[in-house]
């Protein structure tokens, strides 16, 4: 990551930390719907911690997009709200395994599993970024994706050794997401550029040690790494599933009935 | 049970003679059996309040108009998760463990705060929930800083820092709400409407009418009366009201200058006991809710449980094999 970020379209790097948002603040959501429904109070507690920590996120994303937003419009009233609350399903580019539902407290593993370890990689590289404002946000965020993978790991070998119910359900969890695993790993023209510029994270370059990594936490559950022979793909398109548009439906609806009032 | 030389009398007058004298009591001193009841009653009630709590604030948690808003409300619910942990802990200090404590909220033996029966239907609920109610349940906790059980009153001392926090969140809730746009002013001003009542009733039936008051302010569990309390809420609500720029639910209202204090009117007391009874919009909910994600926690738990038995198998296994 040597070149000068210089040369790079604005609007790129307001693209990639609104897709960057968008992944934290989805699965922020879908964490934040256990709050009152874990299967008991501490982990009430633990999974509010980790939603909180992915809201976190971002809002860092969404405001260093917003601020560059403003630079280039020459405004001052774009805020990460903007990004979260005014935009609609075509729009958004999270990936696809963000937005699944809720599911039972084994599909939540699961998916944490894939996304935690993922994300350890991911901002671990990010550190990297030309784009100063996009590493330092990686600093920060990358502690709290370590506890979120030690977290994951200890419950995936919970529930992989735990009962033959639990087993099942986390098996059945991980066959049903697997193929939505594929498209963290992909890069886009847009993101080939900043790659390029050294400012973005080349995806393609993380998927080894990720599954040697999920390989090693699923085997030791005494569970088995589904097939590979279907994948999913088209989050960084905005061709999402059915689930985000309720998601964003329910999120956005207070927002958008008042528009311009302050909260 | 540990044994007393003592007669039962001569225990009881030495452990009045303890809470006469603001000692607290401990977790391993004589207690009369009645005083621990009573305690396990109010106390596991509290517990249960921030549990049952957590719904209607947990219901707007993925509404919340702003990434700012949703930020400190989410904060907010899970620290009540907390609250309710380390309520429980304090009363399992009791002889009494959480499973049954929740088994008795579960069946309905054991009550919560009935403010939780009123449904949360708009994001202004939030505030005057943030504002009204964890502002009424602070003035009786104030108050329980002093309560003569050790754990209960130190519970009490730390939860108070973060209430105060949350009644502040759902202030500055009401405050945007109420400089804001008309459409947003009114908001507020129907979640006052429907939230002041019922925050008066938080504190309990008048001190003539109250069942448990008389021996529990002996005990000095209770420190003050509900009616005591219930007006320094009162109180301190008028200015905040007034601040707001909205109009006070209460039309009768007045300043008594003799008393130094406000008259209030008549609180609906066929209301206060009709929902107590089960006629609020969510009782129901509120209980099925927490079974439902009890029961659907049950997998979860036994996981946990046979994976940590299997642990501590291999772990035998492997020191015997050595």
């Amino acid at each position: 990551m040597t070149s000068s970020t210089e040369t790079v379209n604005k609007q790129d790097i307001i693209d990639y930390a609104a897709r960057l948002g968008d992944d934290a603040i989805v699965i922020g959501h879908r964490l934040s719907e256990w709050v009152s429904r874990a299967p008991f109070v501490e982990e009430d507690v633990a999974l509010g911690n980790v939603a909180l920590d992915f809201l976190g996120h971002a809002r860092m994303y969404y405001t260093h997009a917003a601020e560059l937003s403003n630079e280039q419009n020459g405004t001052t009233d774009i805020t990460e709200d903007n990004f979260a609350y005014l935009r609609d399903e075509r729009q958004f580019q999270n990936h696809l395994l963000h937005e699944l539902h809720k599911g039972d407290f084994a599909y939540t593993t699961a998916r944490q599993l894939l996304i935690d370890v993922f994300n350890k990689h991911f901002l671990e590289q990010l550190k990297k970024s030309n784009d100063k404002t996009l590493a330092a946000i990686a600093v920060k965020a990358a502690k709290e994706a370590k506890y979120h993978c030690r977290r994951s790991q200890d419950w995936t070998l919970r529930l992989g050794d735990g009962t033959s119910e639990s087993h099942e359900r986390m098996q059945l969890a991980l066959n049903d997401i697997w193929g939505y695993s594929h498209e963290l790993f992909e890069v886009d023209a847009l993101e080939q550029r900043l790659v390029d510029a050294g400012i973005a994270v080349d995806c393609t370059l993380l998927k080894a040690d990720w599954l040697k990594e999920v390989t090693a936490i699923i085997e030791e559950a005494t569970l088995m790494v589904p097939d590979q022979d279907w994948a999913v793909s088209g989050g960084r398109q905005g061709y999402h599933t059915e689930h985000l548009g309720h998601l964003l439906t329910e999120m956005q609806f207070v927002h958008r009935s008042f528009p311009g009032a302050k909260w | 049970m540990t044994k007393y030389n003592k007669s039962e009398a001569e225990l009881e007058a030495s452990f009045q003679q303890r809470v006469d004298s603001e000692q607290k009591i401990e977790p391993k001193d004589w207690m009369p059996e009645a005083y621990r009841k009573n305690l396990i009653r109010q106390m596991s009630q509290h517990a249960h309040s921030e549990i049952i709590g957590m719904q209607p604030e947990g219901n707007w948690i993925t509404r919340a108009p702003s990434l700012r808003r949703k930020t400190v409300l989410l904060s907010k619910v899970q620290d009540e998760a907390g609250h309710g942990l380390y309520l429980y802990s304090a009363t399992e200090t009791l002889g009494i463990e959480r499973s049954e404590l929740i088994a008795a909220l579960q069946s309905g033996k054991a009550k919560y705060a009935s403010i939780f029966n009123y449904p949360a239907q708009t994001w202004g609920d939030m505030g005057a929930i943030g504002w009204l109610v964890d502002g009424a349940a602070i003035v009786n906790q104030v108050s329980l800083q002093r309560t003569s059980y050790g754990p209960y009153a130190r519970g009490m001392i730390r939860i108070c820092k973060e209430e105060s926090f949350h009644q502040r969140q759902g202030y500055v809730i009401m405050m945007e709400l109420a400089k804001g746009t008309p459409a947003q002013k009114q908001m507020a001003q129907d979640s006052l409407n429907r939230f002041y009542w019922p925050s008066l009733m938080m504190f309990g039936p008048h001190d003539s009418e109250s069942a448990h008051s008389a021996k529990s302010m002996k005990w000095k569990i209770k420190r003050e009366t509900n009616d005591d309390l219930r007006q320094k809420f009162i109180d301190q609500t008028v200015p905040q009201i007034a601040y707001l720029g909205l109009e006070h639910p209460d039309k009768d209202l007045v300043w008594n200058e003799e008393k130094g204090q406000h008259d209030s009117g008549e609180i609906d007391w066929d209301e206060f006991y009709a929902v107590i009874n089960g006629n609020g919009h969510s009782n129901r909910q509120r209980i099925q809710h927490h079974v439902k994600a009890h029961e659907e926690g049950a997998w979860v738990r036994d996981a946990m449980s046979a994976y940590q038995q299997k642990k501590t198998q291999r772990k035998v296994n492997a020191e015997t094999a050595a």
